[in-house]
């Protein structure tokens, strides 16, 4: 599979702090990538990089390179709203702004100039669609966000995710604060999405990431340790500190 | 967490063991009954039941870990290997016991075939002995060793299949006397497939590859 992402020898600092040590990673297209690792790994940080959430930060250097479709995404001259278009995030606390279910999702697309009611109308109510709550959803879309479940709360952050039509998703621990039933439905909206997009999720939830990711990453003190098909990271790591972690004896 | 699966692992281990062990009496007993002690013969049914309960246990213990625990990596390895070699001592046990019961209806077993039964005896119980220490000591090239010595047990069965083949066309009266040997044999034959495959599975749990192949 050709690779979308891809990092090379990413290096990031924070003040004096090295929190990523020579990152080199692919990020296969339409599939699902787990990011695991103990807290402070530098998971959610190499999260980050991807689509730049980081690097404005003051104290913040980064060399090695990161490259979106085989540019490189730090080159001087990029546009970072550009790239945040094609590579979205999800947070951990679903987000909505205070505003209606239907605003919430045009934001979006209306920053990025797209006019006209009947468009827009199209636009969220395939978002919508898209992360499996628009049945939930459809008869109160003037509603304000803030009165949905929080799990229905982040599908929407999904789907205000989606709207602009992105082709990465990044999720940086997307169910830690959901119920059962809601981590399950974002996981089977994970699967329904690896369709269409590339997703990249951070999570705590090791049985989450044997559940949905075709792919496993390992991250433990800033290092990536070990990466390759989660079914053999999980069945025979190479390393003995993806096992020893896996497994419980650490982290 | 950790501690609690250690606990509960080590607990597979020796149940595992004693089970392994029962086996190996089991063997050991329709041994004895061959060479001449026949009323030992019958004590081979109980032991047999034992092995059963054990089977049942070990499956529980294993169903249990795989909820409660989730195991992955070499933990999984372990629990999936354990539940795997369960079956091949359960079939021990039943093969046991199949050949006591044939023990018990013949006049004891001609001279020169019993020596070659003997030895296949014990070369069986010297299998599962040592697949089930390999298994407790994590000890893939042992285990690898015990599958290499099935080889020999194929060889003694198929010499004393010649041996009686000839003997039938020497006595064609004696020809179901000659089969309940034959079977004889081929239990021992199978036992030591089982004690084969128990060790393969020995170093799927250390190795993480079963007959040459990844899961």
């Amino acid at each position: 599979m050709n690779p979308i992402l891809t990092s090379h020898d990413l290096c990031l600092w924070y003040g004096q702090t090295q929190a990523l040590k020579n990152i080199s990673l692919d990020i296969p297209e339409r599939s699902i990538t787990a990011l695991i690792g103990p807290s402070g790994c530098g998971k959610s940080t190499f999260l980050k990089t991807l689509n730049r959430m980081n690097d404005l930060i003051p104290g913040v250097k980064i060399t090695g390179e990161v490259r979106y479709r085989g540019e490189d995404i730090y080159a001087p001259g990029q546009d970072v709203s550009a790239l945040r278009r094609e590579v979205g995030m999800v947070f951990q606390k679903p987000n909505p702004f205070p505003m209606s279910i239907y605003d919430n999702v045009a934001y979006g697309p209306r920053t990025h100039r797209v006019k006209g009611r009947a468009k827009l109308d199209e636009i969220v109510e395939q978002a919508l669609r898209g992360a499996a709550i628009w049945d939930e959803v459809k008869d109160r879309l003037r509603k304000n966000a803030l009165g949905l479940s929080g799990g229905q709360q982040q599908r929407l952050c999904i789907a205000r995710a989606l709207a602009v039509e992105p082709k990465v998703l990044l999720m940086d621990e997307p169910t830690s604060a959901l119920d059962p039933i809601s981590t399950s439905r974002v996981e089977e909206l994970a699967l329904e999405l690896k369709e269409r997009y590339t997703i990249v999720i951070v999570t705590h939830n090791m049985q989450q990431a044997l559940r949905i990711s075709d792919r496993t990453a390992f991250f433990l003190l800033g290092e990536l340790v070990e990466a390759g098909a989660t079914e053999d990271v999980f069945s025979q790591p190479r390393d003995k500190r993806t096992e020893d972690y896996i497994t419980g004896r650490f982290g | 967490m950790r501690s609690k699966f250690d606990e509960e692992m080590s607990l597979l281990h020796r149940e595992l063991t004693r089970m392994g062990a029962l086996c190996e009496e089991a063997i050991a007993l329709t041994a004895k009954a061959l060479d001449g002690e026949r009323a030992l013969a019958g004590k081979v049914p109980a032991l047999e039941s034992e092995i059963d309960q054990a089977e049942r246990d070990i499956e529980t213990l294993c169903l249990k870990l795989l909820l409660r625990q989730q195991p992955v990596a070499g933990d999984l390895r372990q629990v999936s290997a354990a539940l795997k070699m369960i079956t091949d001592l359960e079939r021990i046990g039943d093969q046991a016991s199949d050949i006591s019961d044939i023990v018990c209806a013949i006049e004891g077993v001609s001279r020169g075939i019993a020596q070659r039964l003997h030895a296949m005896a014990q070369a069986t119980i010297h299998m599962v002995t040592a697949s089930i220490d390999a298994y407790v000591c994590q000890d893939a090239e042992r285990a690898k060793n015990v599958i290499l010595l099935d080889d020999a047990i194929d060889n003694a069965f198929q010499e004393i299949k010649i041996a009686l083949v000839e003997r039938i066309a020497q006595n064609p009266e004696l020809g179901e006397y000659a089969l309940d040997q034959l079977m004889i044999a081929k239990y021992f034959e199978r036992i030591g497939d089982h004690a084969a495959n128990v060790a393969e599975w020995v170093v799927f749990a250390v190795i993480g590859v079963h007959k040459g192949e990844g899961l």
